[in-house]
């Protein structure tokens, strides 16, 4: 019953070209007070032993004069000690602007910036927010690669994160 | 004589134990121990009864302030303001790296006798030689060395110039990477060296709000190591103490003491 379901995924990836990667929904959920700022959203892939695999996004006020707006990085504080204390933002490919509540779809291809090549292993997929006179939160996903059939799963959030769904496209 | 003298040495260290225990403690307040970007920091520095409190006087800097950058090299603080029960400065901190952030003093104090007259004298080691004389009746010398301080990161945390004058903490987990549920370990020196028996003291900020000190209190091990794992994040004040000969065959007694503020940051 598996294999010929397997197949036609199968046939559905190679009939559509698609490579092998990793689709992300982010929903960041609307917060109704007045006092409302984007959240800081950082999205990384880590391998057991904490150390950082890749940064797929960072979200920051990167239009903020003098970089004032890099002042809060640290506030993602897993991905400041895991990671962002390490780079120099603004980082081509993964830094960019912070976004509207709503769904955000983004995609990550095997071999490309900035998901790069995997080594074949486990791998904890994070999602940390951070929104100013707001709170912090962080969803993690383990996730196995490359996966052996395309795979959807979600995690949902519950204050400055929604639902996060996570397909791994072998 | 001789007897009489180790006698009076004995009832000085006495003595001496008691300051140990003072109610009063010495310490600086960081506005933050992390950083994205370089920028200012603003310190307080106080001595209270409570620990992060400002209830009894300021915190007296004058000249012995060295706020150390990642290169080595010194930065002045800005803006430096003594209140009735704080002391307030600032800092630019411009550089990727670990800032420290000390007051160091040490001082000897001589008494002796010349006939039935005590003779006293306060000074540092280089002008001992030249107000005490050596050989005086009943010659008693102490010596109180202590280091206050505090540690802020710009960036990623860097290493930090060992302290080979008095005692000191050696980062083997960096004072600037300290999280909530993981353990830490640092060593405590003399004068550069690795000591073990040094009781060092933990407390979190906050103590108004609960019954309990929930003072920690741990022992140099015999590397000078302690090992601590953090059960709470927040502002820590971690104070270290020992008294004992200055050196081999010397007739100084020392009293060494060390404080830093830390932060533990949450998981």
């Amino acid at each position: 019953m598996h294999k010929p379901l397997l197949l036609a995924f199968g046939l559905l990836s190679a009939g559509s070209a698609v490579s092998a990667g990793i689709e992300l929904d982010i929903e960041l959920p609307q917060i109704g007070v007045a006092d409302y700022r984007r959240p800081y959203v950082a999205i990384w892939l880590e391998r057991p032993d904490h150390s950082v695999a890749a940064n797929l996004a960072v979200w920051y006020d990167v239009k903020m004069r003098n970089a004032e707006g890099a002042k809060w990085l640290k506030d993602m504080r897993l991905w400041w000690r895991r990671s962002g204390r390490d780079l120099e933002p603004p980082v081509d490919g993964v830094t960019s602007a912070t976004r509207q509540p709503g769904q955000h779809t983004l995609s990550f291809v095997e071999g490309q910036s900035p998901l790069g090549k995997l080594a074949a292993g486990d791998y904890v997929l994070f999602v940390e927010a951070s929104r100013e006179h707001g709170g912090r939160e962080v969803l993690s996903l383990p996730i196995q690669w490359p996966p052996s059939a395309r795979t959807a799963s979600e995690i949902q959030g519950k204050h400055e994160l929604g639902r996060i769904g996570v397909q791994l496209i072998p | 004589m001789t007897l009489r003298k180790s006698l009076l040495t004995v009832g000085l260290g006495l003595a001496l134990a008691a300051p140990l225990a003072q109610a009063h403690e010495f310490w600086l307040l960081p506005s933050s121990t992390v950083l994205s970007s370089p920028g200012y920091i603003t310190v307080d520095g106080a001595v209270s009864n409570d620990i992060f409190y400002f209830n009894y006087r300021p915190l007296g800097i004058r000249d012995n302030l060295v706020i150390s950058a990642p290169d080595g090299s010194t930065l002045e603080a800005e803006n430096m303001v003594q209140g009735k029960l704080r002391t307030v400065f600032d800092a630019n901190l411009q550089a990727n790296g670990t800032y420290r952030l000390a007051i160091a003093n040490a001082s000897l104090m001589a008494s002796w006798k010349e006939g039935t007259e005590t003779k006293r004298w306060r000074g540092n080691r280089d002008e001992m030689a030249a107000n005490v004389p050596a050989a005086a009746d009943e010659l008693v010398v102490r010596e109180s060395v202590s280091r206050l301080e505090t540690f802020v990161t710009v960036g990623r945390p860097s290493e930090l110039q060992a302290v080979t004058e008095g005692m000191a903490l050696e980062a083997i987990t960096h004072p600037n990477d300290l999280y909530e549920g993981s353990q830490a370990s640092f060593r405590f020196v003399v004068d550069g060296k690795p000591t073990a028996d040094i009781k060092v003291e933990l407390i979190r900020a906050g103590t108004r709000y609960r019954d309990q000190l929930e003072k920690i209190t741990l022992t140099t091990d015999s590397k000078g190591e302690i090992h601590h794992t953090w059960s709470h994040p927040g502002m820590y004040y971690l104070k270290a103490q020992a008294a004992g000969a200055a050196e081999q065959g010397s007739n100084i007694e020392r009293r060494l003491s060390y404080v830093a503020t830390l932060e533990v940051l949450a998981q």
